[in-house]
């Protein structure tokens, strides 16, 4: 039971979860929940209140019992106590205080990771304002490695998105090399497939292994298929480099996902076992986003941002090489418009960093949602402050396999412009070796890289 | 209408390189729909690109705002208007639960129209794209009716609804006691594709039924899938789903058109 008295009205939560989810920032998946805030005072009531929690009593009081979640497992299981010391004597409050205070340094956030609970990183985000989401992740990095190093300090990464409606392989090839001649992929070419078979995935991760050695580009492709589908590939022998899955923060969202923890665990096995990074071999890629356990009916009356959370804890048990959540792309029944979109995103991007996940974003909308490309900018802008690790790279922003607007590979190019930063050194080594890159800057000569053969592809064609 | 300049001529002193640039892979752009290839100003888009996308965005928007106009999506067919208990736009797209589930006056008007039992109850809705039903409706409608009446299946008073999603369907069929509710509605506008018709089939409807018991035929319109096909899917669909009892997932669209007259084995063979 938690409480607090304020002009002599006493105001009770029976437990934490309730608490959290009446102290987060408005969301409309929340009220569709009927579990937010009713008004904007019982929000502020509930963020002093839960100001006074202190960090310890999330060991005790669990969202979700332990008994009944995987995820809820996980997370209690491989925590580490003694990391936590440092922060252990505070309160929700007293922890937001020290997050911006010079004592956490970049090294000292980076020992605190993994003796967090993901909980505690949602609840002390619930009390910052976007600065402060800001001022702190940007102290943090999260460095991780394949073929190319995403993370680094004075970096930002782009994951070249080159989708088409039927898989076609001119089409995916043609804006694979757009991407190129613009510096955008070194976080990843990947491919959401239109079709869902294994063969058709391994169709295209053949396409796009073929298109990285015959430009020798230093990156790394994904087909975004079910991670049983690439487990399935790489026995079947397909140059496998980053196996994807969607998950989420409960056991029944991941369900309804089809994967448990132990797929994930044969997934990344399966993925390493190929030994094809040179670099590093953090061979995970995970996507996540705001809404995603209420949509599949498995919140258990926790607030959308919690579970988010919970989602990053999943994800850095398997050491993923990049992680990002899809902010806007579910829809504007979990997130209504620029505002919750933009905050959401910088909260997404704190917690996940704050719990050591190499956070990545796609700053993106539907067009249902009360958003546009206004919006878009504002948030790009915030996260390359804030220090994002990587964003989407889409022709023209304009997604149409997905019908849903993100960012465009121009987009990536003005951030890097604006903010001084690079890309991966060892993409943009290679940007500066072929001539689309001259000094850090664009260049794209037309002898820079050859222009594909349409013909060489067609045989490739489903 | 004026065409936008192709390119700028640079100003004084300014470096070709410093104002608008093609890009030399032009060419590529006939390989894909997507938006590449879009030259640079600076290494920013080009005014004319992002005005395009803005004109783009526009229509999407529109479709998902502008209140259906019934003349011009339903003409001189007769539809009951029945309401969800979305208050408005707004409320109809935070709370998708509230456009499932008919207000108890609409209930209440088609309990009182229900008969010993109709075969199948049509609801059609502007769901997220007012466009798509103004544009592909009455087409789509006047090509369906002379194949639906070739079923010999009966039809409730068809039902329009502003603020509905798919699953308000299944409550317009239980008030009418019918065997099957068809939802033909709107789709969530993309970009490219602000006017894409849906149609979702479901046999014997329940008020929890969920997304797996459905039938669904996608992106209907003038450069997507064409009426004729549409029609003849959905009719195969139904005729399947009466023979066996079943929709969804146990139901598959290429089983249901091999057993359509008119696309037999033999035929098929040929």
């Amino acid at each position: 039971m938690y409480a607090i008295t304020i002009d002599s009205v006493t105001h009770e939560y029976a437990d934490l979860r309730t608490l959290l989810a009446a102290a987060s920032a408005p969301k409309s998946g929340d009220e569709l929940a009927g579990i937010g805030a009713r008004s904007a005072h019982e929000r502020a009531v509930a963020q002093l209140c839960l100001a006074e929690v202190p960090l310890t009593a999330f060991l005790d009081d669990l969202v979700i019992p332990y008994e009944d979640d995987a995820v809820t497992r996980l997370i209690v299981d491989t925590l580490d106590r003694e990391a936590l010391k440092p922060v252990a004597g505070l309160t929700v409050g007293g922890f937001r205080d020290w997050l911006l205070s010079a004592e956490a340094d970049r090294e000292a956030l980076a020992a605190l990771a993994s003796g967090l609970m993901p909980e505690m990183a949602a609840a002390v985000s619930k009390l910052m304002r976007v600065q402060d989401l800001i001022h702190v992740a940007s102290k943090i990095r999260v460095v991780t490695r394949f073929r190319t190093t995403v993370g680094l300090p004075g970096t930002l990464a782009t994951r070249l998105q080159p989708n088409h409606p039927t898989d076609d392989p001119a089409g995916i090839v043609a804006s694979v090399f757009d991407g190129l001649m613009y510096g955008s992929g070194d976080a990843c070419i990947g491919i959401n497939p239109a079709s869902d078979s294994t063969a058709s995935a391994v169709r295209l991760m053949e396409l796009l292994d073929r298109l990285r050695r015959e430009y020798d580009i230093p990156t790394q492709s994904c087909v975004l298929t079910h991670v049983t589908n690439t487990i399935e590939a790489v026995e079947r022998g397909a140059p496998v480099d980053l196996v994807f899955q969607s998950i989420g923060g409960t056991e029944g969202v991941n369900r309804s996902f089809g994967v448990t923890l132990d797929i994930l665990r044969e997934g990344l096995e399966a993925g390493r076992s190929l030994r094809r990074g040179t670099v590093g071999d953090n061979v995970m890629y995970f996507e996540t986003g705001q809404g995603s356990a209420l949509s599949a009916g498995a919140h258990c009356g926790v607030d959308q941002q919690t579970l988010e959370a919970r989602a990053y804890c999943v994800a850095r048990h398997y050491e993923p090489f990049l992680l990002n959540s899809v902010v806007g792309f579910i829809g504007p029944e979990y997130l209504y418009d620029e505002k919750q979109i933009v905050r959401a995103g910088l909260e997404d991007h704190f917690c996940g960093k704050l719990l050591g996940v190499p956070m990545g974003l796609d700053v993106c909308y539907t067009n249902h949602a009360e958003a546009d490309q206004d919006s878009m900018d504002t948030l790009l802008t915030l996260l390359g402050v804030a220090g994002c690790n990587y964003i989407m790279g889409v022709p023209g922003a304009d997604d149409v396999m997905l019908n849903y607007q993100s960012t465009s590979f121009h987009d990536a190019l003005y951030l890097r412009r604006q903010l001084g930063l690079s890309p991966a050194p060892e993409f943009a080594a290679w940007l500066e070796r072929t001539g689309v890159f001259k000094d850090g800057e664009l260049k794209a000569p037309r002898h820079s890289l050859h222009i594909p053969d349409k013909e060489r592809f067609r045989g490739l064609s489903s | 209408m004026a065409c936008p300049p192709e390119s700028v001529r640079p100003a004084d002193g300014a470096k070709p390189d410093d104002l608008v640039r093609e890009d030399f892979w032009a060419g590529l752009r006939s390989w894909t729909d997507a938006r590449i290839a879009l030259g640079r100003a600076g290494v920013s888009q080009r005014t004319r690109d992002v005005l395009a996308f803005q004109l783009d965005h526009a229509r999407a928007r529109d479709a998902v705002h502008q209140v259906l106009d019934r003349e011009t999506a339903f003409g001189s067919i007769e539809f009951l208007e029945v309401t969800s208990r979305a208050p408005d736009r707004a409320g109809f797209l935070r709370r998708p639960d509230l456009g499932r589930l008919l207000t108890p006056e609409s209930e209440a008007m088609l309990a009182a129209r229900a008969g010993n039992g109709f075969d199948v109850a049509f609801t059609v809705s502007a769901g997220l794209s007012s466009t798509a039903v103004e544009r592909n409706f009455q087409p789509f409608w006047h090509e369906f009716a002379p194949a639906f009446a070739s079923l010999g299946l009966s039809a409730a008073p068809p039902c329009f609804a502003e603020q509905g999603r798919v699953a308000l369907g299944d409550r317009v069929a239980l008030a009418l006691k019918a065997r099957m509710a068809v939802v033909v509605i709107g789709e969530r506008p993309g970009l490219s594709s602000p006017d894409s018709m849906g149609i979702y089939m479901t046999y014997a409807p329940k008020s929890d039924t969920t997304d797996e018991a459905r039938n669904c035929i996608s992106n209907i319109r003038s450069a997507g899938l064409g009426y004729a096909e549409a029609v003849r899917t959905l009719c195969a669909l139904m005729r399947e789903a009466f023979r066996r009892s079943v929709s969804g997932v146990e139901l598959k669209v290429d089983d249901a058109l091999a057993l359509a007259p008119g696309a037999g084995a033999g035929e098929l063979a040929e």
